[in-house]
């Protein structure tokens, strides 16, 4: 029970994680509806611009955490969405209006770029970073030694992500900007005829999806306190699955598939075997296209005939 | 097939034609997308030989009836029935619904139960074709070889599933020429012959129609469905389009059932007209019958609720289809 | 007409025209209502967008250029080199001057001279084949012109040729799925890496020859790929391809975790190098150069395998150039023009991408499984995701479908790419124990992303009908469907 109470807390966490990352791939999925490969690359530059950016700190003797932490996100989330935008704006938007699979090949080619280029500059090995908040609350002290504890590490990464989705609901719900990406989503031409700067929308689109990325990037540093150049890769395609299981398009069904996919991958490692975990997500990836492509919350598509 | 049986005459034999040998009986269909009814209980027969058009208003479902027909879509209820060869009795047909089958066949006899089917097996197996509203050719591949790929089951068959075709055994061989010959003879009926070698994307719209009948007669089908077959032909295209309508049906002994709203086309070459408004069927006759109709004259010109229960009121018919008009008009304007 | 000047009634309305579409040509499509920027001349716009582009390369690249981090003695160091961040936002300012001014504001950019006059009737020569056939024979020769011209690097450079060759063949087997049948494969590695461990498990267990266990390992591979393709070939497009990645993502984590079987991540050795009818390339008594009488060189040993990779190249695509004109491979074109379309003249639809991903995924079975020969040694190393990213970009910049295409970019992408190395030149220039080699997928990767941006439809686009009634006329790239996703 105890064990099982970890795990639930640990997957939570990590499903947060995923969910963050998930947002960007389904509000890229529903507005051009293409799968931005290139994402997950977003997700590491943005944990490796938070790295960089803490040991710049350092050496420059700020030291005060909660200032730190809030220094690194806005810095993070401003470069970061530098990088989302300049992709979509490079890899993308020439592409638009071409065949659909066009700008998912330039994805791949810009995922693979990405990453050789933090590999080129930064180095192959591996960054650890020491746990830089420690200590939590210990829920429950269970017999023979099984302590159940949710860090203060875990209590931000899950605030932070539900202050952040609360914001992203009433950004997309509430204000003119999500009006107009609503409409690009429907029907990009109609929302066009009307008025709307499609191409801004879809560029603002790739920087908050970036931004999120980038919030993302930055929790993994400090959860894991470990990061590389290939990170993005496996979190990428995990984040998508989330986004896919949620029912991609939907910001709600993001989070959900996030926690979903986090929490079945921690129950797997912790109840069956970690080196198959990754199976595991995959696994869930293709059984849920083939049995359920709308997703959770997704709406089901009709065929046009 | 003399042409003369197929002018438009009101004999009352000619009322009964399609339900006393029909090649495709659809009974009692039903069709709901999550709440909506796009067919309600719809029954009709196309007679074997028979041009038979499906009007009605924009929105009366019947392209969601041709979807039903040859698989796209599977019906919520009902039954769809393709008879093939001897008249099968009422009671095999039952018989075959019974046993959860999809089709019966002997010999050139066979009754196919079409709701039971997935798409591409009703044009492999029962023999339907259609063609597309919004035409659906293969527009990188050359007007040839969209012909070919039409012939695919046949030749699929021919080339030993490939392997005698990769060894281009003589008897592969011989069936490809057939094959391309057949494509060619289609090519010319429709006056197409001098742009074999082109894109499909490249032929103008009225040639696109034309040439996605021809795709679908490829197939060697019993009954050919035909989606708006003269939106936007010319006049010209239009009269070519009917006699190669007609030619299909007296040369080639194919059934045809088509959508149109191009009410010229329609009362020119129809044997039997049905009539939808709001997934129900409203007339049903040939097309003298069905254009004094006062019923379809009301829908079409979109009268208000009492009007049109004026119209009924003036019928001095008792069949049944007034009794569902009466429904219908309650019913949708809920 | 005498009477020109005169505006008469049926001149004015074109007239009329005529002055608005200046205006809209002055407006250049702006709604009327907004005010024109003034106007900079060509050389100030371009300086300035030069430095929109170097303040955006500066901003990209500030936290990789000027910092960068390594493991230092108590955790990491931060080391500074702004310089190089200053010379990239140099170069970013430079380049992008450059195009500016020649290319994107230029009154005549000086790509015209590059473009190509517009497609004319006329009949073209026959440029494909000409070139196909050159490469051909120069394929077939190699060995020997090599041997000639470039006897000092004859080693080296045959065993690039024998790997951009198992590219080629790469690139031809994944064509049949993602060229022909348009269904995008992420996870064609798979396959590879399923050929090349069923040939290493059979020729090591069961002590089976190199011509036994390459056919059963193209079967195997062909199995899998029905196995893998029945349930996923439902789904669109972009849902195919990832799920496709995940396939081959879980082969590669089983077979990394699977030690019993597969040795795990030290990979299976001693895999047996093939032989010519029982003759091994080896110095013994009983090899090829004791049989034949001729002294034994290791040289013989490549060209033999290159001569083997060479005809299962050519295997492939003599078996995709015939399928392409049987009814199974016009059925994989119809189906990436109109799936529906297909379905409604009865082709079973899951029958012809099942086929296509069963021939693609033998093919790939068969390179897996002279990899497997080739290396001695497999580990799962070789088959990650980058793999197939490189095949699928061979095949899409090549140009989907094209089977000369395939060609010129597996030359262009990893001959290429691979003869950086020897270019001293670079050392010169970027200064000595310059490697690159380090700077390959960076580059793969920029490629991909330039050259789809450039020509989408990649280096050959047309595509040549499979059957002709008088005469074979190519089709132009925009009129081809390269599978919507459907």
């Amino acid at each position: 029970m105890e064990y099982f109470l970890q795990q639930l807390i640990n997957g939570i966490t990590l499903g947060s994680i995923y969910g963050l990352i998930a947002i960007g791939y389904t509000m890229v999925y529903g507005i051009i509806g293409m799968i931005n490969f290139a994402h997950g690359e977003i997700f590491m530059i943005g944990a490796f611009i938070a790295l960089t950016t803490f040991l710049a700190l350092a050496a420059l003797g700020i030291t005060f955490l909660p200032l730190v932490l809030l220094i690194i996100l806005a810095v993070a989330m401003f470069f970061t969405a530098v990088w989302g935008w300049t992709i979509e704006r490079v890899a993308y938007r020439p592409l638009r209006g071409s065949f659909r699979l066009a700008p998912l090949i330039t994805a791949i080619g810009m995922s693979i770029f990405l990453q050789n280029f933090v590999q080129v500059t930064q180095g192959a090995r591996v960054k650890p970073l020491p746990p830089q908040i420690q200590g939590g609350i210990t829920l429950m002290d269970g017999p023979g030694g099984i302590v159940v504890q949710l860090s203060f590490m875990q209590i931000i990464i899950i605030v932070t992500t539900i202050v952040l989705m609360t914001a992203f609901s009433l950004l997309i719900g509430k204000t003119s900007l999500g009006r107009q990406q609503r409409a690009c989503e429907q029907d990009r031409k109609m929302a066009a005829l009307l008025g709307v700067n499609v191409d801004r929308t879809i560029s603002l689109t790739f920087v908050m999806g970036a931004s999120l990325a980038a919030v993302a990037g930055l929790m993994y540093l400090l959860y894991y306190g470990v990061i590389d150049f290939y990170i993005g890769f496996i979190a990428g395609v995990k984040a998508f699955t989330a986004a896919v299981l949620g029912g991609i398009g939907s910001l709600p069904g993001a989070m959900l598939g996030g926690l979903a996919i986090g929490l079945i991958e921690t129950f797997w490692s912790g109840y069956f075997s970690v080196e198959y975990k990754d199976v595991a997500a995959f696994s869930i990836l293709a059984i849920v296209l083939i049995f359920l492509p709308s997703g959770l919350l997704g709406r089901p598509e009709v065929e046009k005939v | 097939m003399s042409s003369t049986m197929h002018d438009t005459n009101d004999t009352p034999a000619a009322h009964a034609r399609w339900t006393e040998d029909p090649v495709l009986t659809v009974e009692h269909l039903t069709m709901r997308f999550g709440g909506l009814v796009a067919i309600d209980d719809l029954s009709f027969s196309v007679g074997r030989g028979d041009i038979t058009a499906l009007i009605g208003p924009n929105g009366a479902g019947k392209t969601t009836v041709f979807n039903c027909v040859t698989g796209f879509y599977k019906p919520t209820e009902g039954r769809i029935v393709l008879r093939r060869g001897k008249k099968p009795t009422d009671a095999s047909i039952a018989d075959l619904t019974k046993t959860g089958q999809q089709y019966s066949r002997e010999g050139e006899n066979g009754i196919y139960l079409l709701e039971r089917m997935n798409d591409f097996r009703i044009t492999a197996t029962a023999g339907v074709a259609r063609t597309f509203q919004n035409i659906r050719l293969f527009g990188g591949m050359t007007v040839l070889e969209n012909l070919l790929v039409a012939q695919h089951n046949h030749l699929m068959r021919a080339s030993g599933f490939s392997i005698a075709g990769l060894l281009g055994l003589p008897n592969w061989r011989r069936e490809a020429k057939r094959a391309k010959d057949k494509a060619v003879a289609w090519l010319d009926r429709i006056s197409l012959l001098d742009r074999a070698d082109d894109p499909a994307a490249d032929l103008s719209y009225g040639d696109q129609r034309r040439l996605e009948i021809a795709r679908a007669m490829c197939t060697d089908p019993r009954l050919l469905c035909l989606d708006e077959p003269a939106a936007g032909l010319n006049p010209r295209e239009s009269a070519e389009l009917n006699d190669l309508l007609r030619s299909i049906r007296d040369r080639d002994g194919v059934s045809v059932l088509l959508i149109e709203h191009d009410m010229g086309v329609v009362m020119e070459i129809s044997d039997h007209i049905v009539v939808l408004d709001y997934g129900k069927k409203i007339a049903d006759g040939d097309s003298r019958a069905v254009r004094d109709d006062p019923k379809v004259i009301a829908a079409y010109l979109g009268v208000d609720d009492e009007e049109v229960y004026e119209v009924e009121e003036d019928l001095h018919r008792d069949d049944p289809q007034a009794a569902s008009m009466k429904t219908m008009s309650e019913g949708d304007q809920a | 007409m005498e009477t020109t000047n005169q505006p008469t009634a049926s001149n004015r309305p074109e007239g009329a025209e005529l002055e608005s579409e200046a205006r809209r040509d002055a407006m250049q499509g702006e709604p009327p209502f907004t005010e024109a920027p003034p106007e900079d001349s060509r050389f100030v716009r371009s300086l300035k967008e030069a430095g929109i582009t170097a303040a955006l390369v500066g901003a990209l690249t500030v936290f990789f250029f000027i910092f960068r981090t390594d493991i230092g003695s108590g955790g990491l160091d931060l080391t500074l080199r702004p310089e190089l961040w200053l010379v990239w936002m140099g170069i970013a300012f430079g380049a992008r001057f450059l195009l500016s001014y020649f290319i994107f504001r230029a009154e005549e950019p000086i790509t015209r001279y590059f473009k190509r006059p517009s497609a004319s009737r006329r009949k073209p020569l026959p440029i494909g084949k000409i070139f196909g056939v050159a490469m051909l024979i120069v394929a077939i020769f190699l060995p020997v012109l090599l041997d000639t011209f470039l006897p000092r690097q004859n080693r080296y450079l045959l065993d690039l040729s024998i790997l951009i060759l198992t590219y080629v063949m790469l690139g031809w087997g994944l064509n049949i799925v993602v060229g022909l049948a348009g269904l995008l494969d992420l996870g064609y590695v798979a396959f590879y890496a399923v050929g090349a461990y069923s040939f290493a498990l059979l020729s090591t267990n069961f002590d089976l020859g190199f011509w036994v266990c390459l056919p059963m390992a193209g079967l195997f591979a062909a199995l899998w790929g029905i196995m893998l393709g029945f349930p996923v070939l439902r789904l669109r497009g972009d849902y195919l391809a990832i799920v496709t990645l995940a396939f081959g993502e879980i082969i590669r984590v089983v077979l990394l975790n699977w030690y019993e079987f597969t040795g795990g991540p030290n990979g299976l050795l001693g895999i047996p190098k093939p032989t010519l009818f029982g003759l091994e390339f080896s110095r013994g008594d009983d090899g090829f150069a004791a049989y034949f009488g001729i002294d034994y060189d290791p040289i013989q040993r490549f060209v033999f395998l290159y001569y083997i990779i060479l005809a299962l190249a050519l295997l492939t695509n003599f078996v995709t150039m015939r399928m392409r004109k049987l009814p199974v491979g016009r059925a994989w074109e119809a189906l990436r023009e109109d799936e529906i379309a297909c379905r409604a003249l009865g082709i079973n639809t899951v029958n012809v991408k099942l086929s296509a991903f069963a021939t693609g995924a033998m093919f790939g079975g068969f390179a897996g499984s002279f990899f497997a020969t080739r290396q001695g040694f497999i580990s799962p190393e070789s088959f990650t995701f980058i793999e197939s990213a490189i095949i699928l970009a061979i095949v899409v910049l090549g140009g989907l479908g094209s089977q000369l295409g395939v060609v010129i970019a597996s030359v262009v992408m990893i001959g290429g790419i691979e003869l950086l190395r020897n270019l001293t030149v670079l050392e010169a220039v970027f200064g000595a124990g310059f490697d690159p080699t380090q700077y390959r997928m960076l580059i793969f990767g920029l490629a991909m992303v330039a050259i789809m941006v450039w020509k989408p439809r990649g280096l050959i686009s047309t595509r040549i009908p499979s059957v002709f009634y008088k005469e074979k006329k190519k089709i132009g790239a925009d009129l081809v469907s390269q599978g919507e996703g459907h």
